[in-house]
């Protein structure tokens, strides 16, 4: 007998008030028995329509239906056989506009809390399963992976399945992507991407940190060197700025800088020695994910007032709606339908305030949300003592500007195709933010397996020749 | 893990470091750059490629001890191992078709306008060199200026070593006598650059600066190292670090430059204190 309560089982979380004074996990999972209890709210449908809505088809009702039985790891095991990183996808994919939002029972009532549940079984795997994973023989074959972000690790992952001998290539020190400089600790724990990256390596994988593809050595030399394959995953790229008088004032940071100096270099801790403003009002311009993260994080490193500025409404709001909750009962200021023009120095020329107008909702745009226009007459200054513009990337050009016959798009993304992730040079696939500009873990997740399918296709029949 | 092959104490605040780095060495130019971490909770710094051997598969890196991070590099002996090492980054700066060009170098900066000395002098070009310092004892690479330079001017701001006064000064008494350079380079502080760069604005010479703002991950990712060059928004870490003197916005650069003083000092001195207490 199905579970008929119209509510999601609620996650428990760390009380806003103290949360918002550490970085430690915010949603702590649910028990066993509420993992189960929300399974049985699961309709089995025969349709499957939320298997329509997840990007990677994960076998939704199928597992779970395990879980309903208490059969956990059975459940894990479904879910492994379409995504590599369900403890990170059940985290931060945005469910409302995916799985959970084709769900049925989100007709009347709220959806089946499917990301909790995949959270759950993720968990529950990392916590107990003891066996190591097996290294596959080799095939004798080499491919290279540009990135270590979703795309790249997924890539990476199901080609060493495969029997290949796969090295991941990273510019940073850490592998990991977005996951380890981006997304912070409090949403995502980085010993989940650690153990991520372990089991790679268990696989046979090598990951070597502190290569820049396009300046320590190019794709033709990889080529060159015996790599028959290369996947490039190496995400958005630079942020973008508005382009308003005094962005580059003290105290105005990119969402990616002081979100890196504080998830990747750890500024939030004692010990590490990479510095970090400790604004008391901060405006976070944009209203994103990553927004929501740099929002957090200030209010988190001690900030009293901390704004979301965004340029229309809640409703276009394009962060997943469990962030927007949480910063809201963290504290964090809406200002909606409000644009700033300007930042102001004070005297010292650190930020001393924002100038900002209000908007309002005209007619719908190419994109189809409705355009912000500026109300007349409505100008006013925010109290700031720092700024965190959050509006966007564009494409790295160092790959691109050092890989001949790559074609990009005019904005500067990779062109690749959409079922396999070919480019335009034989042997090379992309995925990921590399190619989509920025998108989603999943999205990257999926087309990193893409490739991973074609670039093995490639080789075997490149090598029955 | 790259290993410290050879260290040198230059003068009493500058070391160089010859680091084992192999596949940086392969690819590095004059102009360059690597970002390393001394060890796992170390900060992310940016150091210009000093030289490099090919063949040794090694980078030298020349540094002045100014803040936390450089004290720590300066504590490590050859045999040791710096966590993280990464380049060669940036552009290399462009040396075709140079017949005859000054090179401005003030200070720790000499150490990043000697590798490009030595290219233009080994690409046949006649280079003058103008190297300035505050006092005697701080002088760094003279030999090796001398070696790659047609020319070699020393100014020291007391007059200890070499002619009293600023390497401007210097420049523009060349200038003067009627050398014609294609170019000048100008390399060191912030507010030294400037300077050079407003002196050859007035006679009409190509001038680059290399410029050296705060980095983290020098990939072209946080946007950290952002500059106003001709009014437009440029990342030193992919764009540069060398740019068109006459462009730059040297005063916004020397005011972002400042941003965290208040906390370097505090983790210098914490690190002091570090030091203090394992000599005890
Ligand atoms: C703060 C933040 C919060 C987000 N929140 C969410 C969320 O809640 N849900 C969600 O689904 N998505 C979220 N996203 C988006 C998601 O993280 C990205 O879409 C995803 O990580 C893209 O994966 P990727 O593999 O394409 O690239 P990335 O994760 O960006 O990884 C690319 C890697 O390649 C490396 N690299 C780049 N150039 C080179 C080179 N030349 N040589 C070697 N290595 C290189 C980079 O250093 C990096 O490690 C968020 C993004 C950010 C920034
Ligand atoms: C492309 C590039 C090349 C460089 N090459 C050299 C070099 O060859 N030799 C050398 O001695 N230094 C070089 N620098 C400067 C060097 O990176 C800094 O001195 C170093 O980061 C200071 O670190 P710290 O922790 O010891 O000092 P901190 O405590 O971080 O800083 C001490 C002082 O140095 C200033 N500073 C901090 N970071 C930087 C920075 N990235 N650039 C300039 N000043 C900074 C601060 O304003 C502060 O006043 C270079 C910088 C760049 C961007
Ligand atoms: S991967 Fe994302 S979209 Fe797919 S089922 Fe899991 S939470 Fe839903
Ligand atoms: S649509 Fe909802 S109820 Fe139906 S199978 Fe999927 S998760 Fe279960
Ligand atoms: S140092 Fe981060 S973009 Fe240049």
């Amino acid at each position: 007998m199905p579970n008929m309560s119209p509510k999601k089982n609620e996650m428990p979380t760390q009380a806003p008030d103290v949360r918002n004074k550490n970085f430690k996990e915010v949603a702590l999972g649910y028990m066993p028995e509420t993992a189960i209890d929300e399974a049985k709210r699961c309709l089995n449908c025969k349709h499957k329509p939320c298997v329509a809505g997840c990007p990677v088809k994960i076998h939704i009702p199928a597992f779970i239906e395990k879980m309903a039985q208490g059969d956990f790891e059975g459940a894990y095991e479904i879910i492994a056989q379409s995504s590599s990183l369900p403890a990170v996808c059940g985290r931060v994919c945005p469910q409302e506009t995916q799985c959970e939002q084709k769900c049925v029972r989100g007709i009347k009532g709220e959806p089946v809390a499917i990301g909790r549940l995949e959270r759950f079984a993720a968990d529950y795997h990392n916590a107990n399963c003891k066996t190591a994973p097996q290294k596959p023989e080799s095939n004798g074959h080499k491919v290279a992976v540009i990135g270590s972000g979703p795309s790249g690790l997924t890539c990476a992952g199901d080609l060493a399945k495969a029997g290949y001998e796969v090295t991941v290539f990273e510019a940073l020190h850490l592998a990991g992507g977005v996951l380890v400089y981006g997304i912070p600790e409090f949403r995502l724990p980085k010993a989940i991407v650690q153990k991520e990256i372990d089991t790679l390596k268990e696989l046979g994988v090598t990951v070597e940190t502190n290569v820049v593809i396009g300046k320590s050595t190019s794709i033709d030399e990889l080529m060159e060197s015996g790599f028959e394959a290369v996947f490039i995953g190496s995400g958005a790229g630079l942020p973008r700025f508005m382009g308003i008088p005094g962005e580059n004032l003290k105290g105005v940071y990119s969402a990616n800088e002081f979100l890196t100096r504080v998830n990747l270099m750890k500024a939030y801790k004692d010990e590490p020695s990479t510095p970090i403003m400790h604004a008391s009002k901060v405006a976070v311009v944009g209203g994103g994910n990553v927004a929501m993260d740099a929002a957090r994080c200030a209010k988190r490193l001690g900030a009293k007032d901390v704004y979301i500025v965004y340029r229309r409404s809640m409703e276009e709001l394009p962060a997943r709606a469990e962030e927007v909750e949480h910063a809201q009962e963290e504290g964090i200021i809406f200002k909606l339908l409000t644009n700033p023009t300007e930042i102001l120095p004070d005297e010292n020329r650190f930020v001393g305030g924002m100038k900002c107008v209000e908007m309002e909702l005209g007619e719908p745009d190419a994109s189809g949300r409705r355009r912000p226009v500026v109300k007349e007459g409505s100008e006013f200054v925010l109290d700031v003592d720092c700024v965190i513009m959050s509006i966007g990337t564009s494409p790295n050009p160092l790959i691109k500007s050092t890989t001949e016959g790559l074609a990009v798009h005019k904005w500067g993304g990779i062109i690749a195709d959409e079922e396999t992730g070919k480019t335009s040079r034989e042997g090379v696939y992309a995925g990921g933010d590399a190619v989509t500009g920025a998108a989603t873990v999943i999205l990257a997740m999926g087309a990193g397996k893409d490739a991973a399918k074609a670039i093995d296709e490639y080789i075997q029949s490149k090598n029955k020749e | 893990m790259f290993k410290i092959v050879k260290k040198k104490e230059l003068n009493p605040t500058v070391t160089l470091m010859e680091i084992e780095a192999p596949l940086v060495a392969k690819k590095a130019e004059p102009g360059q750059f690597i970002i390393l971490r001394a060890d796992a909770a170390g900060e992310r710094i940016p150091l210009t490629i000093a030289d490099f051997d090919r063949d040794k598969g090694t980078v030298t890196i020349i540094y002045q001890i100014v803040g936390a991070t450089t004290k720590h590099l300066n504590s490590l002996n050859v045999g040791d191992s710096l966590t993280d090492f990464v380049g060669p980054l940036g552009q290399a700066t462009h040396t075709e078709g140079l017949k005859k060009v000054a090179v401005v170098g003030g200070g720790v900066g000499c150490a990043i306008a000697y590798p490009v000395t030595k290219k233009l002098h080994n690409l046949g070009c006649e280079v003058h060199a103008i190297v300035g310092f505050r006092s005697k004892d701080l002088l760094i690479l003279e030999d090796e200026f001398r070696a790659a330079s047609n020319k070699l001017v020393i100014m020291s701001d007391d007059g200890s070593v070499g002619e009293k006064g600023l390497v401007t000064d210097a420049l523009k008494k060349l200038i003067d006598s009627g050398e014609q350079y294609d170019e000048v380079i100008a390399i060191g502080p912030l507010v030294m650059m400037k300077f050079v760069a407003k002196l050859t604005k007035e006679y009409g010479i190509k001038t680059v600066v290399s410029m050296n703002p705060i980095m983290i991950d020098g990939t072209g990712m946080c946007g950290g190292c952002r500059l106003s060059v001709g009014g437009e928004m440029k990342f030193a870490c992919v764009d540069g670090p060398d740019f068109d003197g006459h462009l730059v916005d040297f005063d916004e650069a020397m005011e972002r430059a400042s941003m965290y003083k208040d906390f370097e000092k505090h983790a210098y001195d914490a690190e002091c204190n570090l030091f203090q207490k394992e000599v005890k």
